[in-house]
């Protein structure tokens, strides 16, 4: 019988996967090996494709073709490793300060626009709209969003109807923390049920049994 | 030792066998759980429904392969859809990893609906610069990727040959696993270029963007193996997420379970007086 490469590939990965699973009966040499496995790849496959994506096509292919304004991010670039040299560390702040300032610049505006402006208007929500779900909704959105406000208000103390909403907007944040662990539980299972497909499915459908 | 002490002392890899059980034997042995579509995935199948056939769609894949048990199903459903209404797709990532991923899902489904590359969809792969070079697809598709994934120029392709800018494309939808993703791509482009945004992302994210939905500004919202199984109810095309259900289903019961029985152990033992577990 001959193996594909295909299948190959499949049985290397079944076996990490069981490496990686492993862990869960205990800390175990062969979960070490598979994960250090994973992050050396993972490391050398990023730099190749960074290498062979950007800095070749945006810079050393520019650059070769005579485009000298280049030299100007090749020198921060270069600048953000002295880092490592002690005495002109400081060197590298520059890029590192053109880095945030660009990325400040668009985050702001972005941000601005696209989550405050947008999220005060789709909360401008009338409680009178003829549907009695939709008021009630509407109701409970209003008056969630206005005690949660109310609890990250420090200027006051929480006392008196000041402390009643902070309190309320506690429950409504618990509320949403409870439903955002029950979006991670179930992400958490998807991943094991890809795993384990992988594993009766994938894997012998690759080997040419079953599936 | 009391049964509640008993249970607070069970070594924890009982419950990872319980977990896999749970998981492992409907895989095995499928219940047929049904499946409801709702209002948040059924948006982005209206918004696909109502594009005119052939419309230009930007497919902006921004994941890696920790999150392609969620997000290959919803690709692969969501590609479907767009391949059978004639849709053209031109894809690309912010993400170094996600090219090869986004080119099998492409090849896969472009086959089976009988595209043909370069006329009815491209991957353009990834580009680095993350808002930047958002900013700049937005503005320039070709300027911001000269060549595609096969290192080919993009203005070669037929696909490109109308297509300029975002004013071009009628929608677009991010298959996203994280930042930079559909948080970025709302900041960045779809208020700014007034774009119809869908978005289909891994169920940790989906709390984040609900209200981004509710807002309108996404058109639809396709969250984890959940989302990914009504979208294939709704094109009416079952495969891994509608498999992959009931072992969600049962899992999650499962755990619910586990949270049960472990705080009615610690309400017994607080209720004895005793002190916990070491």
């Amino acid at each position: 019988m001959t193996l594909s490469a295909d299948a190959l590939w499949n049985i290397v990965a079944a076996i990490l996967t069981l490496a990686i699973f492993s862990y869960l009966y205990k800390d175990n040499p062969i979960y070490k090996f598979a994960e250090y496995l994973f992050v050396g790849i993972g490391a050398g496959y990023w730099f190749c494709v960074e290498w062979h994506n950007v800095l070749v096509p945006n810079l050393f292919n520019k650059l070769i073709a005579g485009d000298l304004l280049l030299l100007i991010p090749l020198a921060l670039g270069l600048l953000l490793f002295t880092r490592f040299m002690g005495k002109i560390s400081w060197l590298s702040r520059w890029a590192m300060g053109l880095m945030v300032g660009t990325f400040s610049g668009l985050a702001v505006i972005g941000f601005l626009q696209s989550e405050l402006i947008a999220q005060i208007q789709a909360n401008l929500l009338s409680v009178n709209t003829g549907s009695m779900g939709t008021n009630v909704n509407n109701a409970i959105l209003i008056l969630g969003l206005i005690a949660s406000l109310v609890y990250f208000f420090f200027s006051t103390e929480h006392k008196g109807a000041v402390g009643g909403a902070a309190r309320v907007g506690i429950w409504f944040l618990m509320i949403s923390f409870g439903a955002s662990y029950g979006f991670t539980v179930m992400a958490r299972i998807s991943l094991l049920i890809g795993r384990l497909m992988f594993l009766i499915e994938d894997l012998p459908r690759s080997l040419g049994v079953g599936g | 030792m009391s049964l509640a002490t008993r249970l607070e002392k069970l070594d924890r890899r009982y419950l990872f066998l319980v977990i896999l059980l749970a998981v492992l034997l409907p895989l095995l042995n499928p219940l047929g759980l049904p499946i409801e579509p709702t209002p948040k995935v059924i948006g982005l199948h209206k918004a696909i429904e109502a594009l005119p056939e052939g419309s230009v769609v930007y497919f902006a894949t921004d994941w890696d392969p920790s999150a392609a048990p969620e997000l290959v199903p919803m690709a692969q459903a969501t590609l479907r859809h767009l391949f059978r209404r004639n849709m053209k797709v031109i894809c690309g990532t912010t993400w170094p990893t996600a090219g090869p991923l986004a080119e099998n899902v492409l090849r896969e489904i472009g086959d089976e609906c009988g595209k043909t590359y370069g006329e009815d969809y491209v991957n353009l792969g990834f580009k680095e610069g993350r808002e930047v070079v958002m900013v700049s697809i937005a503005t320039d598709i070709a300027n911001a990727y000269p060549v595609d994934y096969h290192g080919k120029p993009t203005t070669s392709y037929p696909i490109m040959a109308d297509v300029k800018d975002f004013q071009d494309v009628a929608l677009l939808l991010n298959i996203s696993g994280g930042y930079p993703g559909t948080k970025e791509w709302l900041q960045q482009v779809q208020r700014r270029f007034g774009m119809k945004m869908g978005t289909c992302t891994t169920a940790v994210s989906e709390p984040e963007y609900v209200p981004n939905f509710q807002s309108g500004q996404l058109v639809g919202l396709v969250g984890g193996l959940a989302g990914a199984a009504e979208y294939e109810r709704l094109i009416d095309t079952p495969g891994t997420a509608t498999r992959g259900m009931d072992a969600q289903s049962l899992g999650h019961l499962a755990i619910i379970a586990l949270i049960i029985v472990s705080n009615v152990a610690f309400l017994l033992r607080k209720r004895s007086g005793k002190s916990g577990p070491p």
